[in-house]
């Protein structure tokens, strides 16, 4: 019987600092065993369980798409013990990882359809999967229009920063990169909380859907921009957050009425989560 | 037990009319035999369910630690040593206190009662003076209850509070007894004959932490045991694991206990921790001449450091 | 298949003794003033004239520390850092006198270890290689609820045998092939086809003498949301210190948590038994927690055990009515009283 709590064994290829507050690192992790990569076939939206062994584990959202070959990328906040260790750890260094968990984004709902995507912070990290995944050329043509507002605190704060310049400069997605302030004269992109921008920019919600990710603050005031836009609560798509120790659905730590976010989740449409108890 | 119910009750009803406390902590009558539940209660209806007897043994200064507006409480003596060392503490004001002490005669042991019964079911168990009335399907005996009080209670000798806004009855007279008769025997030990012992009595233990959430001392919003930067001990219930958690509570809650037998009472496997913290007691009295909450004027020992503590450990 | 056996209770330490000889058996256990399931070192050792164990027996299956997986740190070693089975006995066992409601919790259990798509290694094998042998309830406690539960003194879910005390004897009813060919180790047994009136009265008295509670159907129906914003919570969650006795207990609790413990260069991945009680048990690393108070803590008991569970596996709820929570909390917090409150909570819109 296979043992969902037995990681794959994985080593550290890279660990790259992303953030000037040196608080998030990027992981290029690699399977010791090439066929642990195809088990591991994963959608964008899905969440690992990554493994240190002495230390623990953590429940990361994957950031490499699967159009992504040979590799995987989490990036990881540091905020307690395993986090800390993790962020000591350098490339060669052997870890596990469990996975993939939890549902997707709606890929099937959204073909066809326009996407707006919003992030916030450090929450970017399976948007920047689904959104290397819809520009992938394999998939564009799927898709209609690509809206992305993605602001942090500073610019020195935003995740992946090479790469949303290069997004930047396409033309088959629209990038609205915003920071709340900015004393920097050579700034070239938006200044405004996400809320702001976002309804600055106004993407239609005509066969639209929305993806939102970000800290509990930026979804509370954006919701109403959104809904204003004329998204209705079902093409309103957010990824919670939540403590999770077994990731597959059995210790009951991340229960919320009938669901479990690891299992059940973590994407729910807003007029899913309108059935839940607010206790996320 | 001193019929203290109606008491209690046309005390609550008065302080909520008057406006005096937003609130009442007592007890009102439990589901099973020998058991009240701790309630608030807000009107002076809510009121007219507030009983006391000898099943009023969880300690409601438990209730206390952080907790906003006016509130009255019911406490007898070991209560309101708890409550002075909240008050020592900052976990709660003067100011938000209404104390309706009670002069205690002791909290039945239900345990003691449902060993003597030797199996046999307990269906209802009413208090009648001195005495117990227990029966079950098919039997009826009586209790003395003063022979059937919790160890700590039997032990006691602070039975009247210490500090109160309003006696609710007689004084009761207090003993001189020899407290530590227990912890001198097991004092007297070899370090191995104690050593299993203490492995033997915490045997049953499933790190419930029952013990640690009924205590009043115990309020750490993290507690060492669940500390993870650095991990001090292991969760499971490898023995090791399991006596350091108990030695180490009862060394936090030295000089802060009140015997108050809140944390017998909690253990769902029925241990015996008060042979922990009752040695740290004996020596505390033995040390700082201390004892817990007596007074508002004297920090517990382990909280401030006076230049003649004395420290027999130094040659 | 139900075939019936009878076998004289001065038989019966043969009948434990031929178990032993091929199966690691369990059995109430009298240890200082109450019964706890253990493994037998002889047949004299069960006492199944017990009323229920303090713990129920789901350490059994689910123990309080469970060594899932062990590893090497040592800086020479190339499988450092790899995380590896731990070495388990799965070989067959027998849980005898198992009461009906706590064999009705595994099955409950089972909802939530052993799923289509995910399945709990350990959890699953134990169950497979188990034999439960059950004993019918005739002196159900004042405690006790099972039948407002779905379940019974003589229920048979998630029972391959089950023994009625006869009297002189028990009678065995046979209820699995699983049952059947851990019998046929033992001897002395002979068929029963008639008589068995005597133990339909038995049992119809045993059913009778359990206390009503509530019905949980009646919490089926009404509507999550309303249920979870009712007032009366704040009510019941005043007494409740938060210490989890409840949960350690109870059958159909099964939450838990992973560490990993280190000594030396060796270290292992435990599970333990955690409970929704404590406060940290929902703290995220940012420090945000979902059930800071008590009130949302006391509630998501509850509402899991009698209303989410009802709902997400539509089947009846995850509680069996042993009452053990009922002993063991130190408030009198009383789960009847708790689920006669929810039953009576006036909705405005059906579930």
């Amino acid at each position: 019987m296979n043992n969902p709590y037995l990681p794959y064994p994985v080593r550290i290829d890279s660990a790259i600092t992303e953030t000037e507050d040196r608080n998030l690192k990027t992981f290029k992790l690699v399977f010791l065993n090439a066929q642990d990569e195809k088990k591991f076939a994963y959608t964008p939206g899905q969440f690992a369980i990554l493994s240190v062994a002495g230390l623990g584990e953590i429940p990361i959202g994957i950031a490499t798409s699967p159009t992504e070959q040979g590799f995987i990328k989490f990036t990881v906040n540091k905020v307690g013990k395993v986090t800390s260790h993790l962020h000591n750890m350098k490339a060669g260094e052997i870890m596990g990882v469990r996975g993939p968990m939890g549902n997707w984004y709606p890929w099937d709902l959204l073909e066809g359809k326009n996407v707006v995507i919003i992030g916030g912070g450090f929450a970017f990290t399976t948007l920047r999967s689904s959104i290397v995944y819809m520009i992938d050329p394999k998939n564009r043509s799927r898709f209609g229009k690509i809206d992305v507002v993605y602001g942090a605190r500073s610019a020195g704060l935003l995740l992946y920063k090479d790469e949303l310049a290069e997004w930047e400069k396409r033309s088959d997605i629209n990038m609205h990169i915003t920071v709340d302030s900015s004393s920097d004269p050579n700034w070239k992109y938006n200044v405004g909380f996400v809320p702001a921008v976002t309804k600055q920019k106004a993407p239609s919600a005509e066969n639209a859907y929305a993806i939102i990710c970000g800290p509990p603050i930026m979804i509370k005031f954006t919701l109403p921009v959104l809904t204003e836009l004329g998204f209705p609560p079902e093409r309103i798509i957010s990824s919670l957050e939540m403590r999770m120790k077994c990731g597959i659905g059995i210790c009951g730590r991340c229960n919320i009425g009938t669901e479990y976010v690891c299992k059940d989740g973590p994407v729910f449409t807003l007029e899913q989560l309108a059935g839940l108890p607010v206790e996320y | 037990m001193q019929p203290y119910s109606e008491s209690i009750r046309e005390a609550a009803k008065r302080l909520l009319l008057e406006k005096r406390v937003d609130a009442v902590i007592g007890f009102r009558k439990g589901t099973v035999p020998f058991m009240n539940e701790p309630f608030l209660a807000r009107t002076p209806e809510q009121a007219d369910q507030l009983v006391w007897d000898g099943n009023c043994a969880i300690n409601l200064a438990n209730y206390l630690p952080k907790r906003t507006g006016s509130v009255a409480i019911a406490a007898k003596g070991c209560d309101s040593r708890s409550i002075v060392i909240h008050l020592l503490e900052n976990q709660i004001r003067r100011e938000q206190l209404y104390v309706l002490g009670i002069p205690c005669q002791g909290m039945t042991d239900k345990r003691k009662i449902a060993d003597r019964l030797n199996g046999r079911q307990v269906l209802q168990a009413e208090e009648n003076g001195g005495k117990v009335l227990v029966s079950g399907r098919d039997f009826e005996q009586s209790f003395e209850r003063a022979e059937f009080l919790q160890q700590n209670c039997a032990i006691c000798t602070h039975k009247n509070p210490v500090l109160y806004d309003e006696l609710l009855g007689q004084p009761v007279e207090e003993q001189q007894i020899d407290r530590y008769e227990q912890t001198s025997k097991i004092e007297s030990m070899l370090p191995e004959q104690k050593r299993l012992y203490f492995d033997e009595l915490v045997q049953p233990c499933i790190r419930c932490y029952a013990c640690r959430n009924a205590c009043p001392a115990c309020y750490c919003p993290t507690c060492f045991v669940d500390e993870s930067k650095p991990q001090w001990l292991g969760k499971t219930t490898d023995p090791t694991d399991t006596l350091t958690f108990h030695f180490l509570r009862a060394f936090h809650v030295a000089g802060r206990c009140t015997d108050c037998g809140s944390c017998e009472r909690a253990c769902p496997v029925g241990i015996k921790v008060r042979l922990f913290t009752m040695e740290l007691e004996k020596q505390v009295k033995k040390l700082y001449g201390y004892e817990a909450g007596m007074t508002q004027d004297e920090r517990p020992p382990l909280d401030a450091f006076r230049s003649d503590d004395p420290e027999p450990f130094l040659g | 298949m139900s075939d019936i056996y009878y076998n004289a209770k001065e038989n019966f330490a043969g009948v434990i003794e031929r178990l032993m000889g091929r199966y690691r058996v369990y059995a109430p256990v009298k240890q200082d003033r109450c019964h706890e399931f253990a493994p037998l070192r002889n047949a004299e050792e069960a006492d199944l004239g017990f009323s229920n164990t303090r713990l129920s027996p789901k350490g059994l299956f689910h123990p309080q520390a469970e060594r899932m997986f062990e590893y090497s740190l040592a800086n020479d070693d190339p499988q450092a850092g790899i995380v590896k089975e731990a070495q388990k006995d799965f070989s067959p066992r027998v849980v005898l006198g198992v009461r009906p409601c706590d064999a009705k919790a595994f099955d409950l259990d089972d909802a939530n270890f052993n799923t289509e798509t995910i399945k709990d290694p350990w959890w699953v094998r134990r169950r497979e290689t188990t034999t439960m042998i059950g004993l019918a309830c005739d002196s159900p406690c004042s405690t006790c609820f099972c039948t407002s539960m779905g379940s019974g003194p003589y229920d048979t879910a998630g029972l391959d045998v089950l023994l009625v005390d006869a009297g002189e004897g028990y009678a065995a009813e046979v209820l699995s092939e699983k049952g059947k060919n851990t019998l046929s180790v033992t001897s002395g047994w002979t068929p029963v086809t008639s008589a068995i009136l005597p133990l339909t009265h038995k049992k119809k008295a045993a059913e009778q003498s359990v206390g009503i509670a509530f019905d949980p159907a009646a919490i089926a129906k009404k509507q999550m949301l309303e249920l979870y914003n009712s007032p009366t919570w704040e009510e019941v969650q005043f007494a409740c210190i938060n210490c989890g006795a409840c949960t350690f207990v109870c059958p159909t609790c099964w939450c838990f948590d992973i560490q990993d413990e280190v000594c030396g260069d060796k270290g292992e991945r435990l599970r333990l038994w955690d409970s929704c009680m404590f406060p940290l048990f929902t703290l995220h690393g940012s420090g945000h927690n979902p059930r800071s108070q008590k009130t949302q803590r006391v509630r998501q008991r509850f509402m899991h055990k009698l209303k989410y569970y009802q709902d997400k596996y539509n089947s009846g709820p995850a509680c069996v009515g042993c009452g053990r929570c009922v002993q063991a909390c130190p408030v009198n917090i009383d789960i009847r009283q708790v689920g006669r409150q929810m039953a009576a909570q006036t909705c405005s819109q059906p579930a």
